[in-house]
């Protein structure tokens, strides 16, 4: 291994081993690996309570008010004689929501590979801020314990869907889950919304400030392209989602009219008067648009530099690609708009929102195609990582081409809020950053445990997964452009929706088995770490520089003097070369040229 | 209990296959243990993803012909429904023309560009040409889509009152709706959720002094006469609602605190429309599902269903609490002379009050 080593004094005392605790090591660590370790744990956790809630609502819908054993012991009061309550229903689906997007996809995506990749692959001993690092993930754990802690309050959790849209989040004589449920819904958004803007703040300064010598901007691997914009969506749009919070939080106990008005509910007035919902919905978008960006981004990054790894070529268009990403974040935080097309607001913002969203198609094409062309004519290495940044393009072209129908102010008048919705979302930012997510962790577990991953389960795993998921949400664009609405308990109620039984059977027949294979995963994730094969430095043979630091990790993550860079990240199977990668940190050679 | 039953089997496949992996696992001791992708996983992993890629086209096929005909895309009982009906089948073209071919070149790449030892990748970092196709395409198709799709939205959205449509009134509370037709004179009396008072039957608190609502009508179906423009404004008393009426292509939500609305013209009575060979295709349809149903009902002494008859529903589309997914209200569509004769039995907001 070309580990290039520094003559320079420079940086060099850092390199050495502090005195650590079991407890600043494992539990208020400072590094960043451990750190990015802990996030993903947690990320993991809370992902499987996530996972096992959608589990019990596709059994509610494709088998409506039939006794199950499985809702007796999990829900109790909740379901008498084991028959799910509507409440919990939708209970149900709101903290599947909440947790998935922002507990696992934000914080469980982000927050590791942004930790773990940053340092390393810029060529840094830490973060910017250790401190405020740890901070941020214990924040993070906070806010997870509250949301955990939420599901079990007298009057049920929160249930107003993951958007809480006021008068329903508002009043707990609207809804048993608007009670003690949503405040604690809401302080723990108030701690996510914080630990998330540490974490980002500690991104952005660390990759304009710390990169080693030699890294200039276009040097910098397409994941820490991504993690870096992402974290300024981040800033520009978390903030927003908490003055809209701490606003709703002044409705509900202070008295405020913010986003009241003129409401009769259970045989009185209420005292609002002034407010408007719909000024929530702009607040919650501003955010929540920018949001399904920060989810997929990093994702994108991944599954860019997974890619080139695996096609042992360099990626396609990495210029495009950074312009791609910098098109996609500035352009998404002018399109929230399009999820309120019928909500009342000036129909002429509908059409401007129209124009903007469908903008967003053209950078999401030319990174489609950068990808495709990426794996043209190369050698490709068909490791689970692969496999699933591989599905990632293919999900994420299946889900985003549906976006330009939901964008389309005239189209979405007849699907919004159907089951079309939640076949886009769950395809183009759930599945795909999903995968985005198992291929990082495939890809980096050696770096990040020092042993591999067993192939064999993991091969398996992205299959049935795949499958599965193309089996779950693929028949459901079918039955929403049929006009099934989403969030109903049960679709038997009236005969309309009949002929729809047999849809909603197989969809969640294929969520079962998509769900029960992570159990392997799950397996195979916790054992490998203590019984995996050792994993040797550099793996997957990539150029960047996390694979010239030691397998076993040391606090200031280079044992010398940290590496400097001469080339840019993606110099796979370049002509001249004996091997078919060259590391960044390998000088250019006589006469050679940087490409690209 | 089919539920728990099938987790029950789901749990014990995977089992299986967690054990099988297990043995494989031992058998390959002392032979590599390299958890490295090597010609044969490339292999094997390139072919599944050709059988993918037939697995995709086929999801694709199956959901066309088992469930294409549920789409509501060419059966729109309104007038602007066959525009946005027009812009959705163009826009499916597109996109599954582009679906098609995208899938085959990722897939198909994936097949026959499968890593093999020895072999070297093309060494192919940027090409402006390609770049430059792949963004100007997306961008004339994407023009044409919009400039189609905003005149569509700005024809279904600029509801004039010249046309002089009817006027009526869609009430949402948690968890029915209630409709007030304006009467004579078209013009809808004031109301406010203040004024409601139970004790004089105000249910909708409308505005017992003005004059224009003293003619008004409050009812629980929505009747309109085929053929003329409608203007639906739209109220809430306690929480967001969505009036979304599939049938008709229109959805708005209604906001407490404020009115919206939507206009259109029905071209269809519910009469007809039963007898369009769509609907009664889907009506029998769903009639021997029910009767199957029933048949397993009364085996458990349960009443059985009644057969479905079709009509067209205002459904409750924005999440509104417990009984949200059952908040739906009966639209008849009719001829003038049955909806005059309809409105004619119904009483006036004056006469509904207790006094």
């Amino acid at each position: 291994m070309s580990t290039h080593v520094d003559t320079h004094a420079l940086d060099d005392d850092h390199g050495h081993h502090h005195k650590e605790t079991f407890i600043t090591k494992y539990i208020f660590s400072q590094d960043h690996k451990m750190i990015a370790k802990q996030y993903l744990i947690t990320g993991t956790l809370m992902g499987i309570i996530g996972v096992l809630m959608s589990v019990m609502f596709r059994i509610q819908i494709a088998w409506p008010g039939e006794p199950n054993i499985l809702f007796e012991a999990l829900l109790g009061k909740w379901a008498p004689g084991g028959v799910m309550d509507a409440d919990i229903y939708l209970a149900l689906v709101t903290i599947h929501g909440t947790i998935m997007v922002f507990f696992v996809l934000t914080a469980g995506l982000s927050g590791t590979f942004s930790n773990l990749l940053i340092p390393l692959q810029i060529g840094a001993r830490d973060m910017a801020s250790g401190f405020l690092n740890m901070v941020s993930y214990w924040l993070f754990f906070v806010s997870s314990i509250l949301m955990v802690g939420s599901l079990f309050v007298e009057a049920g959790p929160a249930a107003a869907g993951w958007t809480i849209y006021p008068p329903l989040s508002a009043l707990p004589m609207a809804q048993g889950g608007s009670g003690m449920g949503m405040t604690i819904w809401l302080i723990s958004m108030a701690i996510f919304i914080a630990s998330s803007l540490l974490g980002s703040l500690n991104y952005v300064v660390t990759v304009i400030n710390l990169r080693t010598k030699g890294m200039s901007m276009t040097r910098l691997p397409l994941t820490i392209w991504a993690f870096f914009v992402t974290a300024i969506i981040g800033l520009v749009s978390f903030p927003v989602l908490f003055a809209a919070a701490l606003l709703l939080i002044m409705d509900r106990s202070f008295g405020t009219s913010f986003f009241l008005s003129d409401i009769f509910i259970q045989g009185e007035v209420l005292h609002y008067q002034g407010g408007s919902p719909v000024l929530f919905e702009h607040l919650f978008w501003f955010l929540g648009h920018p949001e399904v960006y920060i989810v997929i981004l990093p994702a994108m990054g991944l599954v860019s530099e997974i890619m080139a790894t695996n096609s042992r070529k360099p990626i396609f268009g990495y210029r495009a690609m950074i312009a791609s990403i910098l098109a996609i974040a500035f352009l998404s935080t002018i399109v929230w708009g399009h999820h309120m097309f019928v909500s009342g607001m000036n129909p002429f913002l509908g059409s401007v929102f129209t124009f903007t969203t469908l903008l967003i198609a053209i950078p999401s094409a030319v990174k489609a195609f950068n990808w495709i062309t990426t794996i043209w004519k190369g050698n490709i290495q068909m490791n689970p990582a692969m496999l699933f940044a591989i599905g990632f393009v293919s999900t994420f072209i299946t889900g985003g081409l549906t976006g330009i129908i939901l964008g389309d102010s005239a189209l979405d008048i007849n699907v919004h809020d159907t089951y079309f919705v939640i076949a886009h979302f769950h395809l183009v930012m759930g599945i795909s950053a999903l995968y985005g997510m198992f291929a990082g962790i495939y890809h980096w577990y050696p770096r990040m445990f020092g042993r591999m991953m067993n192939k064999k389960m993991g091969y398996i795993h992205f299959w049935i997964t795949a499958v599965s998921a193309y089996g779950v949400f693929f028949p459901m664009h079918f039955i929403g452009m049929a006009g099934l609405p989403r969030r109903y308990y049960t679709n038997s109620s009236f005969p309309l929706f009949d002929d729809l039984a047999n849809v909603n059977v197989v969809i969640t027949v294929f969520a079962i088995i998509g769900s029960a294979i992570q159990i392997l995963y799950l397996y195979n994730f916790f054992v490998s770490m203590f019984y995996g094969k050792k994993a040797e430095q550099n793996p997957w043979k990539g150029t960047t520089l996390e694979w010239t630091a030691p397998v076993k990790h040391i606090h200031g993550n280079w044992p010398g003097a940290i590496p400097h860079v001469y080339r840019w990240p993606y110099d796979y199977s370049k002509p001249g070369h004996d091997t078919d990668f060259v590391m960044q940190n390998v000088p250019l050679k006589e006469g050679e040229e940087e490409l690209h | 209990m089919t539920a728990f039953l099938t987790i029950i089997i789901v749990l014990f496949i995977a089992i299986a296959i967690w054990q099988m992996v297990k043995i494989f696992d031992l058998s390959q001791v002392g032979v590599s243990n390299d958890q490295i992708a090597n010609d044969k996983d490339n292999k094997i992993n390139a072919y599944l993803m050709l059988a993918f890629l037939v697995f995709i086209y086929g999801i694709t096929i199956v959901s066309l012909v088992f469930w294409g005909d549920l789409p509501l895309m060419s059966n729109a009982a309104s007038e602007h429904g066959a525009d946005v009906d027009n812009l959705m089948t163009i826009s499916m073209i597109v996109l599954f023309t582009v679906q098609i071919i995208t899938q085959f070149l990722l897939h198909y790449f994936a097949y026959i560009y499968r890593g093999e030892k020895g072999k070297k990748a093309l060494y192919y970092a940027d090409n402006n040409t390609l770049e430059a196709i792949w963004t100007i395409i997306p961008v004339i198709v994407l023009s044409g889509l919009i400039i189609y799709g905003l005149f569509t939205w700005t024809t279904i959205m600029n509801v004039s009152e010249d046309d002089d449509p009817l006027i009526v009134e869609l009430y949402a509370q948690q968890f029915n709706w209630k409709v007030r037709y304006a009467g004579n004179d078209n013009t809808l009396g004031k109301a406010n959720v203040r004024l409601i008072n139970y004790d004089n039957a105000n249910i909708l608190g409308v505005d017992e002094a003005d004059p224009n609502s003293q003619d008004d009508k409050i009812t629980t179906e929505l009747h309109l006469p085929v053929g003329k423009p409608v203007l639906i404004k739209m109220r809430s008393q306690d929480v967001l609602h969505s009036a979304y009426m599939p049938h008709f292509r229109a959805q708005m939500n209604c906001v407490p605190g404020m009115i919206t609305q939507f206009g259109f013209t029905p071209t269809v009575t519910t009469a007809d429309m039963r007898l369009t060979p769509e609907m009664i295709d889907k009506v029998a349809n769903i009639n021997n599902i029910r009767e199957e149903k029933s048949i397993e009902l009364a085996a458990k002494g349960e009443a059985v269903l009644d057969p479905y008859e079709f009509d067209y529903l205002v459904l409750c589309n924005k999440i509104c609490g417990t009984s949200h997914y059952n908040m739906q209200m009966k639209i008849v569509v009719e001829t003038q002379e049955e909806y005059d004769a309809w409105l004619a039995e119904q009483k006036e907001f004056k006469d509904s009050l207790i006094k």
